[in-house]
């Protein structure tokens, strides 16, 4: 480990896809780190490698993926080196999963309390009752109501909210370090997407797991993460807090994301939208995958790869609009709204710090 | 689950009334009297065992006569089978077509089983693509050529095996092969596309997920939701086997219900196919009864309970 801070560490990860096309070349050179207790987002669009990144880390790859390079450390070992037994017992206890749709995610023909107990039994060789009794408490730590009554039920007596309660509850009852969710909430209707939000949140704290957050959806971001990753054809493209990401974006894919993004201040009647579609990854662009698609697009972009670019010592952007050679250009008219609120939001909590300094100063005197 | 039952028991009655009488009516449509092909009688003759057995009389009428037997339970005589009882014909030959049949039933389905499970599991591979072969084959050779096969190749040029006849366990085996083909492969196409399809799922992905090993992930969460599919066609197969059973008891000399079914038809004796068709279809019912409550043990989805 480079950090102390880092639970994992993911670097120059390379992931190909045998077809009988060729390679595709879905993961190309992907770094990040996962600090202890914070939650990382991963946004990005369709097949822009969010899912591979973190099947990787679960090794759970498809039997045609190739990794090509790159490491994945994690209590300094490498996961990709790891065997198949290794891998089995990581999983599901050091490192957990929740997927997208949780009417399809548990098993149809097993009483809950038993899918819930199972990476007690498989792990840590748990007697059957007291697997149970430790399912049943998990079962009323993730919210689900009568417990008690409710414990020898099939999935198929749940709702889908309760659903993904349950497989929470599965994904957490080991108290792994880390839990991957891959779009938790895309599956559920609004309200309940917030319940379950919270509910993540709630038990993050209780039982201090770092999160690595799958999505495509920027609005369930902002209340959810620390920092997030933003990915496009197989590259982390920017990173940094959610503020900067945000308030302050850099890369013009980003600009696009975010823009396509309603808020309550859009007044415009059509909503904007990236033009075009991501390159065809079995033979990746030389330079920038995104130059075909960004107006903001400079010579350079179709030549040669973007390195990235430092804007805070959290907040790094892969475009060449950043260097110092490249020319100025003014950002879309919603993203220059957003740096604006940004700045207001800065010197709010400037002035809320200041005045909280003032009303102690006078209450000491 | 008593009323499910009770309703159950009742649609089965239902069902074996109305295939009683359109076996009926059906055979009485069928050319010839049981007595026309028979020792080359003189009309007086057939006349007068026709007036015996109360054939002379208008149809309707001997429908009803038979309904009134079958209630008290009375199956009537057979024509052919020197004037036995049938219910004595069927009783005393029916336990050999059943212990065939259910031997052809649990190998053609358990091996069928199996080979699709295996075939799902290293989906691709060579074992996979042998499976595939085995279960084509397997369903396109009726079984009377698999029986004739069997006899020569294994009854005739090895004589491990006896060819014909019906003894001990032994004689049970060459007759059971040429039956359980048919489900063997049926029930391994199923289950084959069924287990790749349960393999792919999220549930096995969560499962896999938890750090189950492969065979685990297997034991405790496919092999148990492939099944679903598979009861729906224990049915069919069921069938299949009944229908086979005709042919193979013939080919084989067993003395069985399937073999004295042909000779009934070819005779037209008359109380011997009613009797047989009725048992025949008491026996599907019941099959497919225990198939529904097979269901409910295995899919809690569709568990039957009286609460609603």
């Amino acid at each position: 480990m480079e950090n102390k801070d880092d639970v994992l560490e993911v670097r120059n990860l390379k992931i190909n896809f045998k077809t009988y096309a060729g390679d595709v070349k879905a993961i190309r050179d992907v770094s990040f780190d996962l600090k202890k207790g914070e939650t990382l987002a991963i946004v990005g669009e369709s097949g822009s490698g969010k899912t591979v990144t973190t099947r990787s880390i679960m090794g759970l790859l498809a039997n045609n993926a190739v990794v090509a390079g790159g490491k994945i450390e994690f209590h300094d070992q490498n996961l990709l080196k790891l065997g198949r037994k290794q891998m089995d017992g990581i999983r599901g206890r050091d490192i957990a999963e929740i997927f997208q749709d949780p009417m399809t995610s548990l098993d149809p023909t097993m009483k809950i309390c038993r899918q819930i107990a199972e990476p007690l039994i498989i792990h840590k060789g748990m007697k059957r009752e007291k697997a149970m009794a430790q399912a049943l408490e998990m079962m009323k730590l993730v919210g689900i109501e009568d417990a008690e009554h409710r414990i020898n039920n099939y999935p198929h007596q749940f709702s889908g909210g309760m659903r993904q309660r349950i497989v929470i509850a599965i994904a957490l009852v080991n108290r792994p370090e880390i839990l991957i969710a891959d779009e938790p909430t895309t599956a559920l209707d609004v309200t309940i997407q917030a319940q379950i939000l919270r509910l993540m949140k709630e038990l993050q704290e209780k039982i201090n797991t770092s999160i690595i957050f799958i999505t495509h959806d920027l609005g369930v971001v902002a209340g959810m993460a620390d920092r997030v990753a933003v990915m496009y054809a197989g590259k982390i493209v920017e990173y940094g807090t959610v503020d900067e990401i945000f308030y302050n974006p850099k890369h013009p894919y980003t600009w696009g994301l975010l823009s396509s993004m309603p808020t309550l201040d859009t007044k415009s009647e059509t909503l904007p939208s990236i033009p075009g579609t991501p390159p065809d990854l079995l033979d990746p662009p030389k330079g920038d995958a995104f130059a075909a698609r960004n107006k903001y697009a400079l010579k350079i972009d179709t030549e040669k790869q973007p390195p990235f670019f430092k804007v805070s010592p959290t907040h790094y952007a892969a475009t060449w609009l950043l260097d110092p050679k490249a020319p100025k250009v003014t950002p879309p008219e919603q993203i220059i709204e957003r740096q604006k609120h940004f700045a207001q939001l800065t010197k709010k909590t400037q002035k809320q710090n200041l005045n909280k300094h003032i009303n102690e100063q006078e209450e000491q005197l | 689950m008593v009323k499910y039952l009770a309703k159950r028991i009742f649609y089965i009655i239902l069902t074996l009334f109305i295939v009683a009488t359109v076996t009926f009516f059906l055979m009485k449509i069928m050319p010839g009297t049981p007595f026309a092909n028979q020792q080359k009688l003189p009309p007086a003759q057939q006349a007068q065992l026709a007036a015996q057995y109360g054939l002379n009389k208008p149809v309707w009428e001997q429908y009803l006569l038979y309904l009134v037997g079958l209630l008290h339970g009375n199956f009537g005589v057979s024509y052919q089978f020197s004037n036995q009882p049938v219910s004595y014909l069927i009783g005393s030959r029916i336990w050999v077509s059943i212990q065939l049949g259910a031997e052809a039933m649990v190998v053609g389905v358990l091996l069928g089983l199996i080979i699709g499970a295996i075939g799902a599991i290293r989906a691709g591979s060579w074992v996979d693509t042998s499976a595939t072969i085995v279960s084509i084959l397997g369903v396109s050779i009726p079984s009377f050529v698999l029986a004739v096969l069997l006899q020569v190749y294994i009854g005739l040029d090895t004589r491990i095996l006896p060819i014909a006849g019906w003894g001990g366990f032994e004689y049970t085996i060459l007759p059971m092969l040429a039956l359980a083909a048919q489900p063997l492969a049926e029930t391994a196409r199923f289950m084959r596309t069924e287990m790749v399809d349960v393999l792919n799922s999220d549930y096995i992905e969560l499962a896999k997920a938890k750090g189950l090993s492969k065979y685990g992930v297997i034991y405790h969460h496919a092999l148990r939701n492939s099944l679903i599919p598979i009861v729906t066609i224990v049915g069919p197969l069921a069938v299949n086997i009944m229908t086979g059973s005709m042919v193979v008891e013939n080919i084989f000399s067993i003395p069985g219900i399937g073999d004295q079914f042909v000779k009934s038809i070819m005779t037209n004796d008359y109380p011997t196919i009613m009797g047989l068709t009725i048992v025949y279809c008491l026996m599907l019912c019941v099959v497919l009864l225990i198939t529904d409550i097979l269901y409910g043990i295995i899919d809690p989805r569709i568990r039957i309970t009286d609460s609603k």
